[in-house]
């Protein structure tokens, strides 16, 4: 099928963009990648009005360093940058490891990395990545910026926060806690679909390996966002990170969902998956201590 | 804002414009502005990778992009792979060899994709070979010498810069 009618915008700058939404509010789209606006529109599931091309905006195609190891990534910056661009690969190499199962190559080259999380597909990586390392969303609108933490993000299936007027500009993720090691997992039937369930982990530990200094737990594809196990992250610390503690955990993170079903597989079937992938996860993290590659 | 606006792509070398509607998917835009019928469309939804382009040098979904987005784009379509006396491309040549098509429908797409890839990669692994072919789907050879026709190429056009470089 093709695309219903609209109007096309190609801004130039932010102010210009931000001027045009405000104009235009509901019935505007801004697109980015379009590797999930464009089949939608194609299949005719989302009809704008309006739609906002913001590829030609200037200074949104740029990764900066941002804190201490951390990054500030741009609104056109490309899924591929993420094992591809120096400043990613050397300070959040887990989004990196992470990025390989976003769909393909020929995906990644289009789709951006602030389009995922403003798509907010619940079986995403990038939102997941988000939550789990506490990035920062930072929306534009023509009455100024916003910074939003990403635990208050995502609201729901393909929801955000976001305004209908206000663009995401730069997703920052901080620099990860010194020491810890990360692993990304996920499930899917064929490589490079959407995940059946997954899950990022990251654990430090005491210099000698025997007790847990902090944790990190998302899952995603189970629920309507990623799902961050903050009590469970709470209860590992001072605990020593042994199969049979690991294995609790993520009986625990997991204990209380309740995954949709579809063709791929029902709600139970995710939830074993999650937990599965989720002690795998944290064993990954564990046996990565000490050596100088995260776990992938 | 107009509803349609003129498109200026270089397309396999030459300068092309044509003015086509706002919403004219990039594909269409090839095959039905600019006759370039080599790019297939098949699921129009990006899974299939059938309407694969090389857009910069980099392989995409010609069917999930706008028209109007690859104003001022260089683009190299299948027609571009052969020499213009007819001789085929390394990569044609070893998947005709090989048999890396029988219907050939999503022949085109791969072939762009090879290109990028044994650009960036020129001898790739045999997983590397698979991860990007992740992004077509083939209901004809099974995949196998398609891999194998990859592999070919890879091998003679490595030689072929060897000999270059030695001249
Ligand atoms: C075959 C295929 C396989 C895929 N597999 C995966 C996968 O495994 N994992 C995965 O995560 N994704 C996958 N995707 C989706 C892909 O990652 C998209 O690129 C991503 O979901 C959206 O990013 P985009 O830049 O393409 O956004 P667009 O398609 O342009 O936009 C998507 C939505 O986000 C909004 N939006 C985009 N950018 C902004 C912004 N800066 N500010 C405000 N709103 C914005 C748009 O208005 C639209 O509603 C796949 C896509 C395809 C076609
Ligand atoms: S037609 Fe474009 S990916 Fe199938
Ligand atoms: S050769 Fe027929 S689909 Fe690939």
């Amino acid at each position: 099928m093709k695309p219903p009618r609209f109007e096309y915008f190609s801004p130039r700058s932010l102010s210009e963009t931000v001027a045009i939404l405000a104009e235009h509010g509901d019935g505007a789209k801004v697109l980015a990648g379009g590797q999930s606006l464009l089949p939608l529109l194609n299949m005719r599931l989302a009809r704008p009005s309006v739609l906002v091309d913001i590829n030609r905006v200037s200074r949104l195609d740029t990764v900066r360093p941002h804190g201490t190891g951390g990054v500030a990534i741009g609104a056109t910056v490309r899924q591929r940058s993420l094992h591809g661009d120096p400043t990613l690969l050397d300070r959040l190499p887990i989004l990196g490891t992470a990025s390989q199962f976003i769909g393909h190559q020929q995906i990644r080259s289009r789709g951006t990395i602030c389009g995922s999380l403003a798509h907010a597909d619940p079986a995403a990586e990038l939102p997941a990545l988000a939550v789990a390392l506490e990035a920062e969303m930072v929306a534009s609108s023509a009455s100024g910026e916003r910074v939003l933490p990403a635990a208050d993000f995502f609201v729901d299936y393909l929801t955000t926060v976001l305004e209908p007027t206000e663009v995401l500009t730069e997703v920052r993720f901080p620099g990860p806690p010194a020491g810890m090691r990360w692993a990304f997992l996920e499930m899917s039937r064929r490589h490079g679909d959407f995940a059946l369930a997954g899950v990022v982990a990251g654990l430090s530990t005491s210099d000698d390996g025997s007790s847990i200094k902090a944790a990190r737990l998302v899952v995603f594809g189970v629920a309507g966002t990623p799902v961050r196990a903050s009590a469970v992250e709470a209860a590992l610390v001072g605990q020593p990170p042994t199969d049979s503690v690991l294995t609790d955990a993520a009986a625990e993170a997991t204990r209380l969902l309740d995954p949709p079903a579809d063709v791929h597989g029902s709600g139970a079937y995710r939830r074993a998956l999650a937990q599965t992938l989720t002690v795998r996860a944290l064993q990954a993290c564990r046996e990565s201590h000490g050596t100088a590659e995260p776990a992938t | 804002m107009a509803v349609r606006q003129t498109v200026r792509v270089r397309v396999n070398g030459l300068e092309r414009v044509a003015e086509t509607d706002v919403r004219r998917t990039l594909v269409d835009f090839l095959r039905e502005d600019l006759g370039l019928t080599g790019t297939h469309v098949g699921c129009e939804h990006g899974v299939c990778g059938a309407c694969t382009v090389l857009m910069g040098g980099q392989a995409v979904r010609a069917c999930i992009m706008l028209a109007v987005q690859a104003d001022g784009a260089e683009l190299l379509t299948v027609e571009g792979l052969a020499s213009p006396d007819g001789t085929l491309h390394p990569i044609q040549e070893a998947f005709r060899e090989k048999h890396g098509l029988q219907c050939g429908f999503c022949t085109p797409g791969i072939l762009m994709t090879t290109c990028e890839l044994l650009a960036s990669t020129p001898s790739p692994s045999t997983e590397e070979i698979k991860d990007w072919l992740s992004g077509h789907l083939c209901r004809c050879t099974g995949y196998q010498q398609i891999i194998e026709s990859i592999q070919l190429a890879a091998t003679r056009m490595a030689s072929d810069q060897m000999v270059l470089s030695a001249q």
